[in-house]
C-alpha cells in the first residue's frame, strides 16, 4: 500500500481528518525548507505539499506567485525540490510528500526521468495543476508504475462525468478545489463545499482533500469535516513573506498557526 | 502533398503539439467556448454576421498592394504587401477580436478580458467591447504599458480598464497569466478573447481560423492580379497569428514557401532575443505545448525584442508542428535589421510598418534578391507604425 493510501485509513480508522501544509521548496532561502518540513510534522501535518516553485504559476495567486519568485532568485528548482525531499525522507519515514507544480519543469526534466527520480526521492504523489487527466496519460502510467500516486484536481464547476474520470486515473486522494479563483483568494463558502462534496462522494471512494482560502482554525476544522483532509498553503507562505528576515520567526508562527488547526480539527 | 492538411485533431493537437493544458477550474469553459466555436463555424447566420462586420466595421477585404519602387530597388522577386495596416485599429488583431466577441456575444457573456503585449490587441479588443457595450478588462506587462503608453490611452477612451502586471517579467507572458487567473476567477460571465494562435484548444485553431481570412484574400487577389499562386509567403512570428492567417489557406499548396520571421532582438547568439522556434525547445506554458525559451530547469526565461508585439517566449503550437513537419521554415531577423526594414518601406513605399511587421519586411529585402523577377513575394504587413513612433524617436534619440 502506497504511504498516502495508509496514512488516510490510518486517519479513518481513529476518525481524524488529515492536516496538509503547503510550502513552496526554497522560500525564502533553499535551506529553510528541510527544517521547517520537520516542524511542520511536529506541529500535527499528516501529509506535506511540497510547491516545486515555476516562473509561471498561472493558477496562484500573489501570495503563492511572489515565494515562487523568492525561491527561484536563489536558483531553486525541481531537481534540487527533489533533493530536499529525499533529505526529508533520511529521518522521516511515515510522512507522505507530494510534490505539486506546474507541468513545464517535469517536460524540461523528461517524464521517464523525473518518475525515476522522484521514485529514488522517495515521493509518494505528484500533483500537477496545468497537466489535467486528457493529457497524462504518459505521465499517469510512468508514476504508478513505480508507485507514486497522481493526485487531480476538482474544482467547483467539475461535472460528474469529471470527476469520474479523476477517479480513475487518480489515486491516493483528489484535490478539491474549494472555489473558483486562484490560491489565497477570498474566504470560501462552506454551505456550497458540502453539497459539492456530496456530489463527489458519489462518484469516488478515493479521499477528498479541501484547499484553497482556508486561513483559520476555525475554517480548517469545518472544512476538514466536509472531507478527508484540508489543505493549508497562502496563509502559511504569507507567514514567511512577512518574516523574511527572521525565519526562525516565519517557523514558529507556522507551527502556532497548524498546532492550532489541528487541536482544531481534531476537537 | 496528397492528403489535405487536417489539424488539430478533435482534441487540439498538431501531432506532440497543442492540447489542453490548464487548471480543473478553466475546463468546463473551455469545453464551453469549443462547444460554441463547434457550432457557430458552421452556421450560416453567424457567417453572415462576421462578414458584414468585416466588411463595413473593419473595412475588408483589405488590399494586395505590389510595391513596384520597393521590388525594382532590390532587383529580385515582386513583392505583394497585404495590408493589413489598414484595417480599423491598424492591424491585423482586429480580425480575431471581432470574431470572439460575437462568439462571446452569443454565448451571453457580459464581461470580456484579454491580455496584450504592443497593445495592438488591447486596443482592438477594446474597440469590439465598446461596440458591443460589454465590460471589458486588459492585462497589459508594466514594462509594456510604459513602452506602449499611446494604446494604454487609446485603450482607456475606448472604456477599457487597463491592469498593469507588477508580476515576473512585467511583459505579454505575465499579462497572459493574469489573464488567466481572473478567467478563472470569474470564468462564469466572462469571456478571455485571447489574441494570437496561442493558448488551450480552441484557441490556437479558432484564431486561426479567424485570421484566415487574411489568406484567403491574398490567394484570390494574387490569382485576380498576376494570374497565379505566390512563390513563397512571408510574415513575422510573435503568437504566429498574423502568420498563420497569411499561411492557412495556402497550406495544400505545396509549390508555396511560407516563412515566418522571429525577433532576434540583440542576436541569437546574445541569448536576448524572443526566438522560440529558432532557438527554443519543446515544452508547456499557457495551455499548450510549443517551442518555449526556458533554462535548464524548464523556468521560462525573458525575452527581448525592440517590438513589444513579438516579445513572448513560446508561439501558437501550430508553428511548432509546420516547422517539424518542414512545411513551414522559421527564420530570425536582428533589432537592427528590423528597423532597416521600418526605415526602407517607409521611404522606398511611402508606408509605415509597425515595428513586428517590420521584421518580415527585413526578411524580405534579404530574400527577394535571392529571386527571379518573375517571381512572387506576399508580404503580411501586420500593422502600421503609428503606434511605435515614440519607440522610434526615442531609439534615434529625437525628442517629440
Ligand atoms: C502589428 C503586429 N504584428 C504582429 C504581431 C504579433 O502577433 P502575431 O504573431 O500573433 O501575429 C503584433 C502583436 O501585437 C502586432 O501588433
Amino acid at each position: 500500500m502506497s504511504r498516502l493510501a495508509a496514512t488516510f485509513e490510518e486517519l479513518s480508522k481513529t476518525g481524524r481528518k488529515a492536516l496538509i501544509p503547503f510550502v513552496t521548496a526554497g522560500d525564502p532561502r533553499p535551506d529553510f525548507t528541510l527544517p521547517l518540513m520537520h516542524a511542520m510534522v511536529e506541529a500535527g501535518a499528516d501529509v506535506i505539499e511540497l510547491g516545486v516553485p515555476f516562473s509561471d504559476p498561472m493558477a496562484d495567486g500573489p501570495v503563492i506567485q511572489r515565494a515562487s519568485e523568492r525561491a527561484l532568485d536563489h536558483k531553486m528548482s525541481l531537481r534540487r525540490t527533489l533533493a530536499i525531499a529525499a533529505e526529508f525522507r533520511k529521518t522521516n519515514q511515515q510522512t507522505p510528500v507530494v510534490l505539486m507544480g506546474y507541468v513545464n519543469p517535469i517536460e524540461a526534466m523528461g517524464y521517464e526521468d523525473f518518475a525515476n527520480a522522484a521514485q529514488r526521492a522517495e515521493i509518494d504523489g505528484v500533483l500537477t495543476v496545468d497537466l489535467p487527466p486528457e493529457e497524462a496519460d504518459e505521465c499517469v502510467a510512468l508514476l504508478k508504475a513505480r508507485g507514486i500516486d497522481p493526485i487531480f484536481l476538482l474544482a467547483p464547476n467539475s461535472t460528474d462525468e469529471r470527476i469520474k474520470k479523476m477517479d480513475a486515473a487518480g489515486s491516493g486522494y483528489l484535490y478539491y478545489v474549494s472555489l473558483k479563483g486562484v490560491t489565497g483568494a477570498g474566504h470560501l463558502n462552506t454551505a456550497d463545499v458540502e453539497t459539492k462534496l456530496n456530489q463527489i462522494r458519489a462518484s469516488t471512494h478515493l479521499p477528498v482533500a479541501i484547499g484553497f482560502g482556508v486561513k483559520d482554525a476555525q475554517t480548517a476544522k469545518t472544512v476538514a469535516n466536509l472531507g478527508d483532509g484540508v489543505v493549508i498553503g497562502s496563509a502559511l507562505i504569507s507567514k514567511i513573506e512577512a518574516n523574511q528576515d527572521d525565519p526562525e520567526r516565519a517557523k514558529r508562527e507556522i507551527v502556532e498557526l497548524l498546532g492550532a488547526m489541528r487541536q482544531a480539527i481534531d476537537s | 502533398m496528397t492528403e489535405k492538411y487536417n489539424m488539430p485533431d478533435e482534441r487540439g493537437h498538431f501531432g506532440p503539439y497543442g492540447g489542453m493544458f490548464v487548471a480543473e477550474t478553466l475546463i468546463p469553459p473551455i469545453q464551453e467556448l469549443n462547444a460554441a466555436y463547434q457550432q457557430y463555424l458552421n452556421d450560416p447566420e453567424f457567417i453572415a454576421e462576421l462578414d458584414a462586420d468585416l466588411k463595413y466595421y473593419v473595412g475588408r477585404p483589405s488590399p494586395l498592394y505590389h510595391a513596384e519602387r520597393w521590388s525594382r530597388e532590390l532587383g529580385g522577386a515582386q513583392i505583394y504587401l497585404k495590408r493589413e495596416d489598414l484595417n480599423h485599429t491598424g492591424a491585423h488583431k482586429i480580425n480575431n477580436t471581432i470574431g470572439q466577441a460575437l462568439l462571446a456575444k452569443r454565448m451571453g457573456k457580459t464581461r470580456i478580458i484579454a491580455e496584450t503585449g504592443a497593445g495592438q490587441h488591447g486596443v482592438a479588443t477594446a474597440t469590439v467591447a465598446a461596440r458591443l457595450g460589454l465590460e471589458c478588462v486588459v492585462y497589459m506587462g508594466a514594462v509594456d504599458v510604459a513602452r506602449q503608453s499611446l494604446n494604454v490611452y487609446r485603450m482607456k477612451l475606448l472604456g477599457a480598464k487597463v491592469v498593469a502586471v507588477e508580476s515576473g517579467s512585467k511583459t505579454l507572458k505575465d499579462a497572459l497569466n493574469e489573464a488567466l487567473r481572473d478567467w478563472v476567477t470569474n470564468v462564469d460571465n466572462t469571456f478571455y478573447i485571447i489574441g494570437t494562435v496561442a493558448g488551450p484548444h480552441p484557441y490556437p485553431a479558432m484564431v486561426r481560423d479567424f485570421q484566415a481570412i487574411i489568406g484567403r484574400e491574398a490567394k484570390q487577389q494574387c490569382q485576380d492580379q498576376t494570374g497565379r499562386l505566390p512563390d513563397a509567403l512571408v510574415a513575422c512570428v510573435g503568437g504566429g497569428s498574423n502568420a498563420i492567417g497569411l499561411f492557412y489557406p495556402f497550406i495544400d499548396d505545396s509549390s508555396v514557401k511560407m516563412i515566418g520571421v522571429e525577433a532576434a532582438g540583440d542576436g541569437i547568439e546574445t541569448g536576448r532575443h524572443s526566438a522560440p522556434l529558432c532557438a527554443g525547445r519543446p515544452g508547456v506554458l499557457h495551455g499548450n505545448r510549443t517551442y518555449l525559451m526556458e533554462d535548464d530547469d524548464g523556468e521560462i526565461v525573458e525575452t527581448h525584442s525592440i517590438s513589444a508585439g513579438l516579445d513572448y517566449p513560446g508561439v501558437g503550437p501550430e508553428h511548432a508542428w509546420l516547422k517539424d513537419t518542414g512545411r513551414a521554415e522559421y527564420v530570425n531577423i536582428t533589432d537592427t535589421e528590423a528597423l532597416e526594414g521600418f526605415h526602407a518601406l517607409t521611404r522606398m513605399e511611402g508606408i509605415i510598418p509597425a515595428l513586428e511587421s517590420s521584421h518580415a519586411m527585413a526578411y524580405t529585402m534579404k530574400l527577394a534578391p535571392t529571386m527571379k523577377k518573375d517571381e512572387i513575394i506576399i508580404v503580411c504587413l501586420s500593422g502600421r507604425g503609428d503606434k511605435d513612433m515614440q519607440t522610434m524617436a526615442q531609439r534615434e534619440g529625437i525628442e517629440l
